[in-house]
């Protein structure tokens, strides 16, 4: 029996619904390989993104056994279009969008605006200082940073791995 | 406008718990009337459907803000839904900080 489908957080739509092979013999034709959402956001996160499965796992907000299930599955489904020569389908899976979150820049804070640009901030009430959230860039800064705090001044433990 | 901050106990000196279905208290705060009180979380020791009911309760208690830490992907469509504005924060701030931001804003 399969798996009843369980929401997940997604941050990114697909920026296509599909693909499609060509030459060869079959044209994609056959039965489409249907890649999940949340399958396509794991492979985004790890394979594109660089992210470690713990850190792709904590935006998608799913234990780090069930991220790897996802991510195994979106490998699978693209091997086996790219060997049968079949056409990808991205589409279904239960995805919520949550991307619409904001940072503010005096108090800090992170709030959700949906789809409307915010004005102010609904916690300290200051105005123009915020950013978009992009958990991704966060991710990358905040492993930038660590790397470099150690790195040069001679006296702290390098923290750079080798 | 109501606010409603998720907490570990029930006084300005408590701090903001992040998780927001199990959190022991809710601080109701109007920054119109500067009043604020306390209420138990209903859900916090449900076995389940913690999320929901406390989006549930939050409304009943009229507020139009939530403060906490991370929402899930059941609470999220539901605050949403009810036009309630989720705002997490990180780290160690108290009840009474909050509500200073509140009243700054
Ligand atoms: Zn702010
Ligand atoms: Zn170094």
């Amino acid at each position: 029996m399969p798996r009843p489908l369980k929401t997940r957080f997604v941050c990114s739509e697909p920026a296509v619904s599909g693909f499609r092979p060509y030459g060869g013999s079959t044209d994609g034709g056959s039965v489409p390989v249907v890649i999940l959402c949340e399958e396509y956001e794991a492979l985004r996160l790890s394979d594109y993104e660089g992210l470690s499965q713990m850190q792709a796992a904590g935006i998608m907000q799913v234990s780090r056994p069930t991220f790897t299930r996802i991510y195994i599955s979106a490998r699978k489904k693209i091997a086996a279009a790219f060997v049968e020569g079949r056409s990808m389908s991205i589409e279904g899976g239960k995805v919520i969008y949550n991307d619409g979150w904001y940072v503010c820049g005096k108090c800090g804070c992170k709030f959700e605006s949906g789809k409307k640009e915010p004005s102010i901030c609904p916690l300290c009430g200051g105005g123009d200082c915020f950013r978009k959230y992009d958990p991704v860039g966060e991710i990358k800064r905040s492993a930038g940073f660590s790397a470099m705090r150690g790195c040069g001044c001679g006296k702290r433990k390098c923290l750079k791995k080798r | 406008m109501i606010t409603a901050i998720s907490c570990s106990g029930n006084s300005m000196d408590s701090q903001v718990d992040t998780r927001f279905g199990r959190c022991p208290f809710f601080a109701i705060f109007d920054s119109e009337s500067g009043k604020l009180r306390f209420e138990e979380n209903p859900g916090k020791e449900a076995e389940s459907g913690a999320g929901p009911a406390a989006v549930k309760f939050i409304a009943s208690q009229g507020a139009q803000k939530i403060v906490s830490g991370e929402f899930g992907f059941k609470v999220k469509p539901l605050f949403d839904q009810l036009d309630i504005q989720m705002i997490s924060i990180e780290g160690n701030k108290t009840v009474r900080e909050i509500m200073e931001l509140l009243k700054s804003n």
